[in-house]
C-alpha cells in the first residue's frame, strides 16, 4: 500500500485577494513504502507547497491526502500523530534551532511525542551517530556551531522522531561542495540503514541523480511525472524544454549519441558513464 | 493563515485616487476632516456624505473592504450614540423612564455624530487603501521636511518607518516558516492554558529574535557598503510628482468644502 497518496490535490494561496496564486494543481500521486525519491522543479513550481501537505501543515484547497490509507483533515485531532509519522525538514532548518544545548534541541521532537527519558536519550544518541555529531558537540549551544553542523543538528531533530517518511527540502542548499556531499551521503546512509521512505527536494539534478531511485518532477504547479530515475532522464528533451537541466554527464552522452556513439543505455551518473566508456575501450583494444 | 494579514491596508489598483500624489492625498484628507467638522447641521453634513460616497466610488475599492475598516470602530460608534442619546436633555421629550430621558435634540445629535464618525473613518481609510505604505512614508517625509530646520530628524524617522514596513512581510513570512517547522516537530500551539500557550511560543520567539538580529546586521552592513550616510544631499529614484489629476482632486475637494460652508450659512 502506498504510504503517501494524493487525489486531485490542489492548493491556492491568497484565495479571494488580488494576490491569488495557484501553487499546486490537481496532483495525483502514490509514494510507496521504502521509496527513496527526489522532487525536482523550478523555484515556484510548487514543490515546497506540495510537501507541506504530506504532514498536514497545509490544508488542501480541494482534493485529499492519504497517509497509510488514512485521509488527513477528516479529524483535526489526528493531525499531530501524522507529523510524527511524516517528518519534514524545512529549507535552512538551522533557523529553527532555539534550545540552550544541541542535546535539548534534538530532544524537542521526541519530547513532544511524549516519550520517556530513556527512549528520548536512546534516540538522540542514535541520530547523533547517524548525522555524525560528536559527543563534545552535544552540550554546546547550537548557535556557536558552524553552518554545516547546525544543519546536522536540525536534521537530527526531525530524524529523532523516527518518522516512517522523512522529507527534506533542499537539505544541502547554501553549503560548500564538501558539506553538500556529506549531508547527502548521510541521508543516503540513513535510507540504507533504516529502509524508510525518504523524499529529497532539490533543484540540483546532479545531487538527485547520484542519490535517489525515483524522481518526481513538478512543473508550473502540476506533477509532470513520478518515475524511476532512468525513465525520467530518458525524457531529457522534455525536461530541457521545461528549463530543467539534466545532469551534465547525461548531456555529454546524449551528444555522443548524436555524433554516432550509441552506448545503448541512459547515463546519468559519472561513475556509470565512465564504466561504460572503459568497457567499450577495453573491447576495442581486445579486438 | 498568518500571511493573510494585509500590510497597512493598501489595496492595489489603478483608480484616479491611486494615481494621485501621496502628499496631495494627505493634505486633502486633512481638508476632508476639516470639512466634516465644519458642518454644523445635518444639511452641511449631507454635503460631506456626498463627497465621501463620490471619492469612494472613484477609488474602486470593494465595499467589503470598507466594512472591514469600519468593524473595529463599532464600539466607539455605539458608545458615542448612547452617550448623546441619553445625556442631551434639551428639546421635546420623546420617551422617559426613571432617570433615562430621550429627547428630540438627543436623537438628532446622536445620528449626526454617528454619521460623522462613519464618514471620517471611510474617508480617511481611503487614503491608506489607495496609497502604498512606502509612498505614504515618502510623502510624510516630504511634508515634514520643514521641521528639519528645528533639528527634527525627519529623514531618519522616515527611513526607520520605511525599513520597518519593508521588514514586516519578511518577518511574517519568517514567523510562518518557523511555526511550520516547529509544528512539524510536534509543537502544540493550539491547546493548553494560558501559561502553556505562552511557553509554547518560546520555540518560535527565539529563532525569530535571532533572525531579526541577523537581518538588522546584514542590512546595516549592506547600507554601509553603499555609503549610506543619512539624508543630506540624497536624491530619490522614485520622485513624487504632481499631475493635473492632483489639481482636479484639490479643486473637487475645495468645491465641497465651500459647499459645506455655504450650506452652513444658508441654513442659519
Amino acid at each position: 500500500m502506498a504510504v503517501i497518496k494524493t487525489e486531485g490535490l490542489t492548493y491556492v494561496y491568497g484565495e479571494g485577494t488580488p494576490f491569488r496564486k495557484l501553487a499546486v494543481d490537481h496532483v495525483d500521486l502514490e509514494i510507496e513504502k521504502g521509496d527513496f525519491a527526489g522532487i525536482i522543479g523550478h523555484t515556484g513550481s510548487g514543490k515546497s507547497t506540495l510537501i507541506q501537505h504530506f504532514n498536514g501543515l497545509l490544508r488542501p484547497t480541494s482534493g485529499s491526502v492519504y497517509i497509510d490509507g488514512e485521509r488527513l483533515w477528516d479529524d483535526k485531532a489526528k493531525l499531530r500523530p501524522v507529523r510524527f509519522k511524516v517528518g519534514l525538514v524545512f529549507q535552512y532548518p538551522e533557523y529553527q534551532l532555539f534550545e540552550e544545548t544541541v542535546y535539548k534541541d534534538i530532544a524537542f521532537g521526541p519530547k513532544n511525542m511524549g516519550l520517556d527519558e530513556d527512549e528520548t536519550d536512546r534516540r538522540i544518541k542514535e541520530t547523533a551517530r547517524l548525522v555524525g555529531l560528536s559527543d563534545s558537540v552535544m552540550q554546546k549551544s547550537p548557535f556557536e556551531l558552524s553552518g554545516g553542523q547546525k544543519r546536522r543538528v536540525a536534521i537530527a531533530g526531525v530524524m529523532a522522531m523516527e518518522p516512517e517518511v522523512l522529507i527534506l527540502d533542499e537539505p544541502a542548499s547554501g553549503l560548500d561542495p564538501k558539506g553538500r556531499e556529506q549531508i547527502l551521503g548521510m541521508i543516503k546512509e540513513y535510507h540504507k540503514e533504516k529502509g524508510n521512505t525518504v523524499l529529497l527536494v532539490s533543484h540540483s539534478m546532479e545531487d538527485i541523480a547520484r542519490n535517489v531511485d525515483k524522481i518526481m518532477v513538478m512543473n508550473e504547479a502540476k506533477l509532470f511525472c513520478y518515475d524511476e530515475t532512468a525513465k525520467v532522464f530518458h525524457r531529457s528533451q522534455e525536461l530541457e524544454n521545461m528549463g530543467l537541466a539534466v545532469p551534465q554527464v547525461t548531456r555529454v552522452f546524449n551528444r555522443l549519441k548524436a555524433l554516432g556513439l550509441d552506448m545503448g543505455e541512459d547515463v546519468y551518473t559519472v561513475k556509470f558513464g565512465s564504466g561504460l566508456l572503459l568497457d567499450r575501450l577495453r573491447k576495442r583494444e581486445a579486438n | 493563515m498568518i500571511k493573510d494579514i494585509t500590510i497597512g491596508q493598501y489595496f492595489p489598483g489603478n483608480s484616479v485616487l491611486h494615481r494621485m500624489d501621496a502628499r496631495v492625498k494627505i493634505i486633502l484628507t486633512a481638508v476632508f476632516i476639516v470639512m466634516l467638522f465644519a458642518a454644523k447641521g445635518i444639511e452641511g453634513l449631507a454635503v460631506g456624505i456626498v463627497f465621501t460616497v463620490l471619492t469612494f466610488l472613484f477609488s474602486k475599492i470593494p465595499l467589503k473592504m470598507m466594512g472591514k475598516s469600519l468593524k473595529p470602530i463599532v464600539p466607539v460608534v455605539v458608545f458615542t450614540a448612547l452617550l448623546n442619546l441619553f445625556f442631551i436633555r434639551t428639546g421635546d421629550v420623546l420617551w422617559e423612564w426613571r432617570f433615562l430621558k430621550l429627547t428630540h435634540d438627543g436623537v438628532d445629535t446622536s445620528v449626526f455624530m454617528v454619521i460623522r464618525i462613519i464618514c471620517l473613518i471611510c474617508g480617511s481609510s481611503l487614503l491608506t487603501y489607495t496609497t502604498s505604505p512606502i509612498d505614504l512614508t515618502d510623502a510624510i517625509e516630504r511634508l515634514m521636511s520643514p521641521l528639519k530646520k528645528i533639528k527634527v530628524p525627519v529623514h531618519e524617522l522616515a527611513m526607520m518607518m520605511t525599513i520597518a514596513l519593508r521588514f514586516i512581510p519578511t518577518l511574517i513570512e519568517e514567523t510562518d516558516k518557523i511555526m511550520s517547522a516547529q509544528k512539524a516537530r510536534g509543537a502544540d500551539l493550539e491547546t493548553g492554558n494560558f501559561l502553556q500557550k505562552a511557553k509554547a511560543l518560546i520555540p518560535i520567539l527565539i529563532p525569530l529574535f535571532v533572525a531579526s538580529f541577523r537581518h538588522a546586521e546584514e542590512l546595516a552592513l549592506a547600507m554601509e557598503c553603499r555609503c549610506y550616510h543619512g539624508g543630506e544631499g540624497r536624491t530619490r529614484m522614485k520622485q513624487l510628482r504632481m499631475s493635473i489629476l492632483d489639481l482636479w482632486g484639490s479643486l473637487f475637494c475645495m468645491v465641497f468644502l465651500a459647499g459645506v460652508i455655504a450650506v452652513n450659512a444658508l441654513v442659519k
